[in-house]
Protein backbone atom coordinates (compact mmCIF):
# COMPACT_ATOMS: atom_id res chain seq x y z
CA UNK A 1 0.00 0.00 0.00
CA UNK A 2 1.37 3.38 -0.79
CA UNK A 3 1.09 5.62 2.18
CA UNK A 4 0.04 8.82 0.56
CA UNK A 5 -1.86 9.47 -2.59
CA UNK A 6 0.27 10.13 -5.58
CA UNK A 7 0.35 13.61 -6.84
CA UNK A 8 -0.10 12.69 -10.46
CA UNK A 9 1.05 15.28 -12.87
CA UNK A 10 -1.11 16.12 -15.80
CA UNK A 11 1.81 16.02 -18.21
CA UNK A 12 2.87 12.54 -17.15
CA UNK A 13 0.84 9.48 -17.97
CA UNK A 14 0.59 7.12 -15.01
CA UNK A 15 3.72 5.07 -14.68
CA UNK A 16 5.36 7.11 -17.35
CA UNK A 17 8.53 5.22 -17.83
CA UNK A 18 9.94 8.62 -18.30
CA UNK A 19 13.23 8.37 -20.08
CA UNK A 20 13.94 11.69 -21.70
CA UNK A 21 10.67 13.15 -22.86
CA UNK A 22 10.05 11.68 -26.29
CA UNK A 23 10.82 14.34 -28.82
CA UNK A 24 8.07 15.02 -31.28
CA UNK A 25 9.64 14.95 -34.74
CA UNK A 26 9.20 18.27 -36.39
CA UNK A 27 7.11 18.32 -39.52
CA UNK A 28 9.35 18.37 -42.56
CA UNK A 29 8.37 21.86 -43.59
CA UNK A 30 9.26 23.35 -40.23
CA UNK A 31 12.79 22.01 -40.58
CA UNK A 32 13.19 23.97 -43.77
CA UNK A 33 12.95 27.21 -41.80
CA UNK A 34 16.73 27.17 -41.44
CA UNK A 35 17.06 27.60 -45.19
CA UNK A 36 14.88 30.69 -45.44
CA UNK A 37 17.62 33.21 -44.71
CA UNK A 38 20.20 31.61 -47.08
CA UNK A 39 17.55 31.63 -49.81
CA UNK A 40 16.88 35.33 -49.29
CA UNK A 41 20.61 36.09 -49.35
CA UNK A 42 21.00 34.08 -52.54
CA UNK A 43 18.20 36.05 -54.19
CA UNK A 44 19.75 39.30 -53.05
CA UNK A 45 23.12 38.23 -54.39
CA UNK A 46 21.58 37.23 -57.72
CA UNK A 47 19.66 40.48 -58.13
CA UNK A 48 22.64 42.63 -57.16
CA UNK A 49 24.86 40.94 -59.71
CA UNK A 50 22.33 40.91 -62.52
CA UNK A 51 21.57 44.59 -61.90
CA UNK A 52 25.27 45.13 -62.41
CA UNK A 53 25.80 46.80 -59.03
CA UNK A 54 29.11 44.96 -58.61
CA UNK A 55 31.47 44.19 -61.46
CA UNK A 56 32.03 40.58 -62.41
CA UNK A 57 35.66 40.46 -61.39
CA UNK A 58 34.69 41.36 -57.80
CA UNK A 59 31.41 39.56 -57.22
CA UNK A 60 30.45 36.99 -59.84
CA UNK A 61 26.85 35.76 -60.05
CA UNK A 62 25.78 32.67 -58.09
CA UNK A 63 25.57 30.64 -61.29
CA UNK A 64 29.18 31.49 -62.14
CA UNK A 65 30.31 30.26 -58.73
CA UNK A 66 28.25 27.09 -59.10
CA UNK A 67 29.71 26.42 -62.55
CA UNK A 68 33.24 26.93 -61.32
CA UNK A 69 32.67 24.46 -58.47
CA UNK A 70 31.03 21.96 -60.81
CA UNK A 71 33.92 22.16 -63.22
CA UNK A 72 36.34 21.47 -60.37
CA UNK A 73 34.16 18.67 -59.09
CA UNK A 74 33.92 17.01 -62.50
CA UNK A 75 37.61 16.24 -62.57
CA UNK A 76 37.52 14.89 -59.01
CA UNK A 77 39.93 17.66 -57.98
CA UNK A 78 37.43 19.35 -55.69
CA UNK A 79 36.78 16.17 -53.74
CA UNK A 80 40.51 15.84 -53.14
CA UNK A 81 40.79 19.41 -51.88
CA UNK A 82 37.86 18.90 -49.56
CA UNK A 83 39.13 15.54 -48.33
CA UNK A 84 42.58 16.80 -47.44
CA UNK A 85 41.17 19.78 -45.54
CA UNK A 86 38.67 17.64 -43.66
CA UNK A 87 41.42 15.15 -42.87
CA UNK A 88 43.65 17.89 -41.44
CA UNK A 89 40.86 19.23 -39.25
CA UNK A 90 39.90 15.74 -38.11
CA UNK A 91 43.40 14.69 -37.14
CA UNK A 92 44.24 18.05 -35.54
CA UNK A 93 40.96 18.07 -33.67
CA UNK A 94 41.41 14.52 -32.42
CA UNK A 95 44.96 15.19 -31.23
CA UNK A 96 44.14 18.54 -29.61
CA UNK A 97 40.95 17.29 -27.99
CA UNK A 98 42.65 14.16 -26.66
CA UNK A 99 45.50 16.09 -25.06
CA UNK A 100 43.05 18.65 -23.67
CA UNK A 101 40.82 15.94 -22.25
CA UNK A 102 43.68 14.23 -20.44
CA UNK A 103 45.16 17.44 -19.04
CA UNK A 104 41.80 19.09 -18.31
CA UNK A 105 40.57 16.03 -16.44
CA UNK A 106 43.77 15.96 -14.43
CA UNK A 107 43.83 19.64 -13.48
CA UNK A 108 40.08 19.71 -12.88
CA UNK A 109 40.12 16.73 -10.56
CA UNK A 110 43.37 17.17 -8.69
CA UNK A 111 44.19 20.48 -7.11
CA UNK A 112 47.89 19.66 -6.94
CA UNK A 113 48.01 18.85 -10.65
CA UNK A 114 46.27 22.16 -11.18
CA UNK A 115 48.84 23.98 -9.08
CA UNK A 116 51.69 22.49 -11.10
CA UNK A 117 50.26 22.61 -14.62
CA UNK A 118 47.56 25.21 -14.98
CA UNK A 119 49.66 28.40 -14.65
CA UNK A 120 51.97 27.22 -17.43
CA UNK A 121 49.09 26.25 -19.69
CA UNK A 122 47.39 29.58 -19.06
CA UNK A 123 50.61 31.36 -20.00
CA UNK A 124 50.86 29.35 -23.22
CA UNK A 125 47.26 30.25 -23.95
CA UNK A 126 48.25 33.90 -23.83
CA UNK A 127 50.48 33.36 -26.88
CA UNK A 128 48.34 34.14 -29.94
CA UNK A 129 48.15 30.73 -31.60
CA UNK A 130 49.30 31.96 -35.01
CA UNK A 131 52.52 33.11 -33.40
CA UNK A 132 53.54 29.45 -33.19
CA UNK A 133 53.64 29.15 -36.96
CA UNK A 134 57.30 30.04 -37.59
CA UNK A 135 58.46 27.67 -34.89
CA UNK A 136 56.24 24.82 -36.05
CA UNK A 137 57.42 25.22 -39.63
CA UNK A 138 61.02 25.21 -38.45
CA UNK A 139 60.44 22.13 -36.30
CA UNK A 140 58.02 20.10 -38.34
CA UNK A 141 58.62 21.32 -41.89
CA UNK A 142 56.06 22.87 -44.21
CA UNK A 143 54.09 19.68 -44.75
CA UNK A 144 51.35 18.02 -42.74
CA UNK A 145 52.94 17.82 -39.30
CA UNK A 146 53.20 21.57 -38.78
CA UNK A 147 49.65 22.17 -40.02
CA UNK A 148 48.16 19.52 -37.79
CA UNK A 149 50.10 20.73 -34.77
CA UNK A 150 48.81 24.25 -35.34
CA UNK A 151 45.22 23.01 -35.58
CA UNK A 152 45.73 20.86 -32.49
CA UNK A 153 46.94 23.87 -30.51
CA UNK A 154 43.88 25.83 -31.57
CA UNK A 155 41.55 23.04 -30.52
CA UNK A 156 43.36 22.37 -27.25
CA UNK A 157 42.60 25.49 -25.23
CA UNK A 158 38.80 25.77 -25.36
CA UNK A 159 38.46 22.05 -24.65
CA UNK A 160 40.96 22.17 -21.81
CA UNK A 161 39.46 25.26 -20.16
CA UNK A 162 35.86 24.10 -20.42
CA UNK A 163 36.64 20.65 -19.07
CA UNK A 164 38.70 21.91 -16.16
CA UNK A 165 36.23 24.57 -15.10
CA UNK A 166 33.34 22.16 -15.67
CA UNK A 167 34.82 19.64 -13.24
CA UNK A 168 35.65 22.31 -10.71
CA UNK A 169 32.25 23.90 -10.76
CA UNK A 170 30.45 20.61 -10.16
CA UNK A 171 27.86 21.38 -7.50
CA UNK A 172 29.43 20.78 -4.09
CA UNK A 173 26.02 19.75 -2.81
CA UNK A 174 25.88 16.83 -5.21
CA UNK A 175 29.40 15.77 -4.29
CA UNK A 176 28.29 15.75 -0.65
CA UNK A 177 25.53 13.32 -1.55
CA UNK A 178 28.25 11.06 -2.93
CA UNK A 179 30.22 11.37 0.30
CA UNK A 180 27.23 10.69 2.55
CA UNK A 181 26.49 7.57 0.54
CA UNK A 182 30.08 6.39 0.66
CA UNK A 183 30.72 6.46 -3.09
CA UNK A 184 34.26 5.44 -4.01
CA UNK A 185 36.47 7.50 -6.27
CA UNK A 186 35.49 5.53 -9.35
CA UNK A 187 31.74 5.84 -8.75
CA UNK A 188 32.11 9.52 -7.90
CA UNK A 189 33.80 10.11 -11.25
CA UNK A 190 31.50 7.90 -13.27
CA UNK A 191 28.14 8.73 -11.76
CA UNK A 192 28.62 12.35 -10.73
CA UNK A 193 31.65 14.19 -12.09
CA UNK A 194 31.45 13.00 -15.70
CA UNK A 195 27.74 13.66 -16.22
CA UNK A 196 27.95 16.97 -14.37
CA UNK A 197 30.85 18.06 -16.55
CA UNK A 198 29.50 16.83 -19.86
CA UNK A 199 27.58 19.97 -20.91
CA UNK A 200 30.56 22.22 -20.43
CA UNK A 201 32.93 19.68 -22.03
CA UNK A 202 30.71 19.47 -25.11
CA UNK A 203 30.65 23.25 -25.32
CA UNK A 204 34.42 23.14 -25.25
CA UNK A 205 34.50 20.58 -28.05
CA UNK A 206 32.24 22.73 -30.19
CA UNK A 207 34.34 25.85 -29.74
CA UNK A 208 37.45 23.75 -30.30
CA UNK A 209 36.10 22.46 -33.56
CA UNK A 210 35.26 25.98 -34.71
CA UNK A 211 38.84 27.02 -34.00
CA UNK A 212 40.04 23.92 -35.83
CA UNK A 213 38.34 25.17 -39.00
CA UNK A 214 39.78 28.61 -38.47
CA UNK A 215 43.30 27.28 -38.09
CA UNK A 216 43.12 24.94 -41.05
CA UNK A 217 42.62 27.93 -43.30
CA UNK A 218 45.46 29.75 -41.66
CA UNK A 219 47.68 26.72 -42.15
CA UNK A 220 46.64 26.23 -45.76
CA UNK A 221 46.91 29.92 -46.66
CA UNK A 222 50.49 29.86 -45.46
CA UNK A 223 51.61 27.17 -47.77
CA UNK A 224 49.88 24.15 -49.17
CA UNK A 225 49.49 22.53 -52.53
CA UNK A 226 46.05 21.13 -51.76
CA UNK A 227 43.03 21.91 -49.66
CA UNK A 228 40.26 24.50 -49.58
CA UNK A 229 42.62 27.14 -48.26
CA UNK A 230 44.99 26.50 -51.14
CA UNK A 231 42.04 26.79 -53.51
CA UNK A 232 41.33 30.26 -52.16
CA UNK A 233 44.94 31.39 -52.60
CA UNK A 234 44.88 29.91 -56.06
CA UNK A 235 41.68 31.84 -56.87
CA UNK A 236 43.29 35.02 -55.63
CA UNK A 237 46.49 34.51 -57.66
CA UNK A 238 44.63 33.71 -60.84
CA UNK A 239 42.02 36.42 -60.34
CA UNK A 240 39.03 34.11 -60.09
CA UNK A 241 36.74 35.39 -57.31
CA UNK A 242 34.26 32.61 -58.09
CA UNK A 243 36.70 30.04 -56.72
CA UNK A 244 37.32 32.04 -53.56
CA UNK A 245 33.60 32.43 -52.93
CA UNK A 246 33.01 28.76 -53.74
CA UNK A 247 35.65 27.69 -51.23
CA UNK A 248 34.16 30.02 -48.63
CA UNK A 249 30.76 28.43 -49.11
CA UNK A 250 32.27 24.97 -48.81
CA UNK A 251 33.95 25.97 -45.54
CA UNK A 252 30.61 27.19 -44.24
CA UNK A 253 28.91 23.93 -45.16
CA UNK A 254 31.67 21.71 -43.75
CA UNK A 255 31.91 23.71 -40.51
CA UNK A 256 28.17 23.67 -40.05
CA UNK A 257 27.88 19.94 -40.73
CA UNK A 258 30.67 18.96 -38.36
CA UNK A 259 29.24 21.22 -35.65
CA UNK A 260 25.81 19.69 -36.17
CA UNK A 261 27.32 16.27 -35.48
CA UNK A 262 28.61 17.34 -32.08
CA UNK A 263 25.42 19.24 -31.34
CA UNK A 264 23.34 16.16 -32.08
CA UNK A 265 25.52 14.04 -29.82
CA UNK A 266 25.25 16.73 -27.13
CA UNK A 267 21.47 16.76 -27.33
CA UNK A 268 21.32 13.03 -26.75
CA UNK A 269 23.89 12.96 -23.98
CA UNK A 270 22.43 15.85 -22.02
CA UNK A 271 18.73 15.23 -22.57
CA UNK A 272 18.31 15.30 -18.78
CA UNK A 273 18.98 19.04 -18.72
CA UNK A 274 16.08 21.18 -17.69
CA UNK A 275 16.94 24.26 -19.68
CA UNK A 276 14.92 26.82 -21.56
CA UNK A 277 15.84 25.23 -24.89
CA UNK A 278 14.58 21.81 -23.80
CA UNK A 279 11.24 23.24 -22.68
CA UNK A 280 10.83 24.90 -26.07
CA UNK A 281 11.59 21.62 -27.84
CA UNK A 282 9.11 19.52 -25.91
CA UNK A 283 6.48 22.22 -25.80
CA UNK A 284 6.33 22.32 -29.57
CA UNK A 285 3.79 19.97 -31.06
CA UNK B 1 21.79 5.39 21.34
CA UNK B 2 23.43 8.51 19.98
CA UNK B 3 25.70 10.19 22.44
CA UNK B 4 27.02 13.68 21.75
CA UNK B 5 29.34 15.14 24.33
CA UNK B 6 31.06 18.50 24.60
CA UNK B 7 30.82 18.87 20.86
CA UNK B 8 32.25 21.99 19.30
CA UNK B 9 33.06 23.10 15.79
CA UNK B 10 35.24 26.00 14.80
CA UNK B 11 35.63 26.94 11.15
CA UNK B 12 38.82 28.51 9.88
CA UNK B 13 37.63 31.31 7.62
CA UNK B 14 40.97 31.69 5.93
CA UNK B 15 43.22 34.64 6.63
CA UNK B 16 43.74 33.37 10.20
CA UNK B 17 40.20 34.23 11.27
CA UNK B 18 38.11 31.58 12.97
CA UNK B 19 34.42 31.25 13.55
CA UNK B 20 32.98 29.03 16.24
CA UNK B 21 29.60 27.67 15.18
CA UNK B 22 28.94 25.24 18.03
CA UNK B 23 30.33 24.98 21.54
CA UNK B 24 29.94 22.48 24.35
CA UNK B 25 26.91 20.66 22.99
CA UNK B 26 25.80 17.66 25.09
CA UNK B 27 22.93 15.60 23.78
CA UNK B 28 21.87 12.00 24.31
CA UNK B 29 19.25 10.62 22.00
CA UNK B 30 17.67 7.23 22.62
CA UNK B 31 16.78 4.63 20.03
CA UNK B 32 13.55 5.42 18.15
CA UNK B 33 13.39 8.87 19.65
CA UNK B 34 12.29 11.83 17.55
CA UNK B 35 14.20 14.99 18.41
CA UNK B 36 13.74 18.36 16.75
CA UNK B 37 16.40 21.05 16.73
CA UNK B 38 15.09 24.59 16.57
CA UNK B 39 16.88 27.90 16.82
CA UNK B 40 17.44 31.13 15.01
CA UNK B 41 19.29 31.21 11.72
CA UNK B 42 23.03 30.67 12.02
CA UNK B 43 23.01 29.08 15.46
CA UNK B 44 24.63 25.90 14.19
CA UNK B 45 21.77 23.45 13.52
CA UNK B 46 23.02 22.36 10.11
CA UNK B 47 26.56 22.22 11.43
CA UNK B 48 25.41 19.81 14.15
CA UNK B 49 23.72 17.51 11.63
CA UNK B 50 26.76 17.57 9.35
CA UNK B 51 28.92 16.50 12.25
CA UNK B 52 26.54 13.68 13.19
CA UNK B 53 26.49 12.29 9.66
CA UNK B 54 30.25 12.54 9.36
CA UNK B 55 30.38 15.11 6.55
CA UNK B 56 32.43 17.44 8.77
CA UNK B 57 34.81 16.66 11.61
CA UNK B 58 34.32 18.24 15.05
CA UNK B 59 37.06 20.41 16.49
CA UNK B 60 36.21 19.32 20.04
CA UNK B 61 34.21 16.67 21.86
CA UNK B 62 32.87 13.53 20.24
CA UNK B 63 29.88 11.74 18.82
CA UNK B 64 29.20 8.10 19.50
CA UNK B 65 26.63 5.89 17.86
CA UNK B 66 25.99 2.65 19.74
CA UNK B 67 29.21 3.38 21.60
CA UNK B 68 31.37 3.70 18.49
CA UNK B 69 32.80 7.10 17.55
CA UNK B 70 31.52 8.64 14.32
CA UNK B 71 34.49 9.39 12.10
CA UNK B 72 32.87 9.67 8.69
CA UNK B 73 29.74 8.90 6.70
CA UNK B 74 28.27 5.47 7.34
CA UNK B 75 25.27 3.51 6.08
CA UNK B 76 23.99 3.64 9.63
CA UNK B 77 23.18 7.33 9.36
CA UNK B 78 20.91 8.63 6.60
CA UNK B 79 20.77 12.30 5.67
CA UNK B 80 18.14 14.38 3.89
CA UNK B 81 19.15 17.93 3.03
CA UNK B 82 16.99 20.98 2.66
CA UNK B 83 17.06 20.48 -1.11
CA UNK B 84 16.40 17.04 -2.60
CA UNK B 85 19.89 16.97 -4.15
CA UNK B 86 18.97 14.48 -6.85
CA UNK B 87 21.35 13.96 -9.76
CA UNK B 88 19.41 15.50 -12.67
CA UNK B 89 20.93 12.97 -15.10
CA UNK B 90 19.83 9.91 -13.15
CA UNK B 91 16.36 8.44 -13.00
CA UNK B 92 14.61 8.09 -9.66
CA UNK B 93 15.76 4.48 -9.44
CA UNK B 94 19.37 5.33 -10.19
CA UNK B 95 19.33 8.18 -7.69
CA UNK B 96 18.24 5.81 -4.95
CA UNK B 97 20.80 3.26 -6.12
CA UNK B 98 23.58 5.69 -5.13
CA UNK B 99 23.09 4.58 -1.53
CA UNK B 100 23.46 0.89 -2.38
CA UNK B 101 26.44 0.63 -4.70
CA UNK B 102 28.35 -1.83 -2.53
CA UNK B 103 25.51 -4.39 -2.61
CA UNK B 104 24.81 -7.04 -5.21
CA UNK B 105 22.80 -5.78 -8.17
CA UNK B 106 19.71 -7.89 -7.44
CA UNK B 107 19.70 -6.81 -3.83
CA UNK B 108 19.94 -3.19 -4.99
CA UNK B 109 16.94 -3.60 -7.27
CA UNK B 110 14.90 -5.30 -4.60
CA UNK B 111 15.61 -2.59 -2.04
CA UNK B 112 15.01 0.26 -4.47
CA UNK B 113 11.61 -1.13 -5.45
CA UNK B 114 10.78 -1.55 -1.78
CA UNK B 115 11.87 1.97 -0.82
CA UNK B 116 10.01 3.61 -3.70
CA UNK B 117 6.91 1.67 -2.77
CA UNK B 118 7.18 2.99 0.77
CA UNK B 119 7.34 6.62 -0.30
CA UNK B 120 4.57 6.07 -2.84
CA UNK B 121 6.68 6.64 -5.95
CA UNK B 122 6.78 3.16 -7.45
CA UNK B 123 5.15 4.48 -10.61
CA UNK B 124 7.88 7.05 -11.10
CA UNK B 125 10.83 4.70 -10.85
CA UNK B 126 12.22 5.67 -14.22
CA UNK B 127 11.23 9.35 -14.28
CA UNK B 128 13.95 11.98 -14.37
CA UNK B 129 14.15 14.54 -11.53
CA UNK B 130 12.93 17.36 -13.79
CA UNK B 131 9.65 15.47 -14.19
CA UNK B 132 8.96 15.47 -10.44
CA UNK B 133 7.22 18.04 -8.24
CA UNK B 134 9.11 19.44 -5.25
CA UNK B 135 7.32 17.14 -2.82
CA UNK B 136 7.98 14.07 -4.96
CA UNK B 137 11.65 14.95 -5.29
CA UNK B 138 11.97 15.29 -1.53
CA UNK B 139 10.32 11.88 -1.12
CA UNK B 140 12.93 10.40 -3.44
CA UNK B 141 15.58 11.96 -1.20
CA UNK B 142 13.90 10.36 1.83
CA UNK B 143 13.80 7.01 0.03
CA UNK B 144 17.50 7.33 -0.76
CA UNK B 145 18.28 8.05 2.89
CA UNK B 146 16.12 5.20 4.19
CA UNK B 147 16.97 2.51 1.67
CA UNK B 148 19.99 1.42 3.73
CA UNK B 149 17.74 1.06 6.78
CA UNK B 150 19.90 3.39 8.86
CA UNK B 151 19.47 3.47 12.60
CA UNK B 152 19.51 7.27 12.55
CA UNK B 153 17.80 9.52 10.02
CA UNK B 154 18.83 13.18 9.90
CA UNK B 155 16.62 15.74 8.20
CA UNK B 156 17.77 19.33 7.68
CA UNK B 157 14.69 21.50 7.12
CA UNK B 158 13.40 18.90 4.66
CA UNK B 159 10.00 20.46 4.10
CA UNK B 160 10.78 24.16 4.25
CA UNK B 161 10.62 24.66 0.50
CA UNK B 162 7.21 23.00 0.14
CA UNK B 163 3.73 24.46 0.24
CA UNK B 164 1.90 23.99 3.54
CA UNK B 165 -0.44 21.29 2.26
CA UNK B 166 2.39 19.13 0.88
CA UNK B 167 4.33 19.80 4.05
CA UNK B 168 1.53 18.44 6.26
CA UNK B 169 1.21 15.34 4.10
CA UNK B 170 4.92 14.66 4.22
CA UNK B 171 5.02 15.13 7.99
CA UNK B 172 2.32 12.47 8.43
CA UNK B 173 4.14 10.28 5.96
CA UNK B 174 7.39 10.62 7.88
CA UNK B 175 5.72 9.58 11.13
CA UNK B 176 4.24 6.52 9.41
CA UNK B 177 7.66 5.55 8.08
CA UNK B 178 9.12 6.06 11.53
CA UNK B 179 6.46 3.87 13.12
CA UNK B 180 7.18 1.07 10.67
CA UNK B 181 10.95 1.28 10.41
CA UNK B 182 11.84 2.32 13.93
CA UNK B 183 14.80 4.61 13.27
CA UNK B 184 15.97 7.45 15.45
CA UNK B 185 14.96 10.75 13.89
CA UNK B 186 16.67 14.11 14.26
CA UNK B 187 14.90 16.93 12.51
CA UNK B 188 16.06 20.50 12.06
CA UNK B 189 13.18 22.85 11.47
CA UNK B 190 12.19 26.50 11.59
CA UNK B 191 8.60 25.53 12.07
CA UNK B 192 8.07 25.23 15.82
CA UNK B 193 4.62 23.72 15.40
CA UNK B 194 6.10 21.02 13.19
CA UNK B 195 8.70 20.36 15.88
CA UNK B 196 6.07 20.00 18.62
CA UNK B 197 3.70 17.85 16.59
CA UNK B 198 6.40 15.43 15.45
CA UNK B 199 8.89 15.13 18.28
CA UNK B 200 9.37 13.47 21.63
CA UNK B 201 11.73 16.26 22.53
CA UNK B 202 12.44 19.73 21.15
CA UNK B 203 15.98 21.04 21.62
CA UNK B 204 16.40 24.80 21.47
CA UNK B 205 19.81 26.02 20.28
CA UNK B 206 20.78 29.62 20.81
CA UNK B 207 23.58 32.09 20.47
CA UNK B 208 26.85 32.53 18.60
CA UNK B 209 28.48 30.10 19.04
CA UNK B 210 25.41 27.92 19.31
CA UNK B 211 24.77 26.07 22.56
CA UNK B 212 21.80 24.10 23.83
CA UNK B 213 19.56 26.62 25.54
CA UNK B 214 16.84 24.26 26.74
CA UNK B 215 15.10 20.99 26.00
CA UNK B 216 11.34 20.59 26.02
CA UNK B 217 9.73 17.16 26.34
CA UNK B 218 6.50 16.61 24.48
CA UNK B 219 4.54 13.95 26.38
CA UNK B 220 1.56 13.76 24.11
CA UNK B 221 0.17 10.60 22.52
CA UNK B 222 0.37 10.25 18.73
CA UNK B 223 -1.25 11.08 16.43
CA UNK B 224 -1.27 14.65 17.66
CA UNK B 225 -3.64 17.34 16.64
CA UNK B 226 -1.98 20.55 15.58
CA UNK B 227 -4.71 22.52 17.28
CA UNK B 228 -4.59 20.68 20.63
CA UNK B 229 -4.30 23.08 23.56
CA UNK B 230 -1.14 21.48 24.87
CA UNK B 231 0.56 21.57 21.45
CA UNK B 232 -0.24 25.25 21.08
CA UNK B 233 0.93 25.98 24.61
CA UNK B 234 4.31 24.28 24.05
CA UNK B 235 4.65 26.07 20.75
CA UNK B 236 4.15 29.47 22.39
CA UNK B 237 6.58 28.56 25.13
CA UNK B 238 9.30 27.49 22.70
CA UNK B 239 8.82 30.51 20.47
CA UNK B 240 9.18 32.71 23.53
CA UNK B 241 12.47 31.06 24.43
CA UNK B 242 13.74 31.53 20.87
CA UNK B 243 12.99 35.22 20.89
CA UNK B 244 14.87 36.01 24.09
CA UNK B 245 18.26 36.57 22.53
N1 LIG C 1 31.86 25.80 5.92
C1 LIG C 1 31.77 26.84 6.75
N2 LIG C 1 32.80 27.71 6.87
C2 LIG C 1 32.72 28.78 7.69
N3 LIG C 1 31.65 29.05 8.46
C3 LIG C 1 30.60 28.22 8.41
C4 LIG C 1 30.60 27.08 7.54
N4 LIG C 1 29.42 26.44 7.69
C5 LIG C 1 28.71 27.16 8.59
N5 LIG C 1 29.43 28.23 9.04
C6 LIG C 1 28.99 29.21 10.04
O1 LIG C 1 28.53 28.51 11.17
C7 LIG C 1 27.38 29.13 11.68
C8 LIG C 1 26.27 28.12 11.80
O2 LIG C 1 25.86 27.75 10.50
P1 LIG C 1 24.70 26.69 10.27
O3 LIG C 1 24.57 26.52 8.82
O4 LIG C 1 24.97 25.50 11.10
O5 LIG C 1 23.45 27.47 10.85
P2 LIG C 1 21.93 27.01 10.91
O6 LIG C 1 21.54 27.00 12.32
O7 LIG C 1 21.74 25.77 10.13
O8 LIG C 1 21.22 28.22 10.19
P3 LIG C 1 19.94 28.19 9.21
O9 LIG C 1 18.77 28.07 10.12
O10 LIG C 1 19.98 29.53 8.56
O11 LIG C 1 20.11 27.04 8.28
C9 LIG C 1 27.04 30.30 10.79
O12 LIG C 1 27.47 31.48 11.41
C10 LIG C 1 27.84 30.04 9.55
O13 LIG C 1 28.30 31.24 9.00
MG1 LIG D 1 20.81 25.23 8.29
Amino acid sequence: MSVITLERRADLPPGVQGRATPRVPLPRLARLRAFALPAVLLLLWQSLTSAGVFPDYLLPAPAVVANELLALAAGGVLAEHIAITVWRVAVGFAAGALAATLLGALTGYSSSARAYLDPTLQALKAVPSLAWVPLFILWFGIFEASKITLIGVGVFFPVYLNLMSGIQSTDRKLVEVARVNGLGRFDLIRRILIPATLPSYLTGLRSGLALGWMFVIAAELMGASQGLGFLMIDGQMTGRPAIIIGALLLFAVAGKLSDALIAAAARRLTAWQDGYGASQESGRA
Amino acid sequence: MLDISQLSKTFADGGGLTHTALEGVDLRIGDREIVSLVGTSGCGKSTLLRLVCGLDQPTGGDIRLEGRPVTGPSPNVGMVFQEPRLMPWLSVTENVRLALLDLARREQDRRIADALEKVGLADFASALPRQLSGGMAQRVAIARALVRQPSVLLLDEPFSALDSFTRLKLQDHLVELWEREGFTLILVTHDVEEAVVLSDRVVVLRGHPGRIHREVDVDQPRPRSRTAVEVQRLKEEIIASLDLS
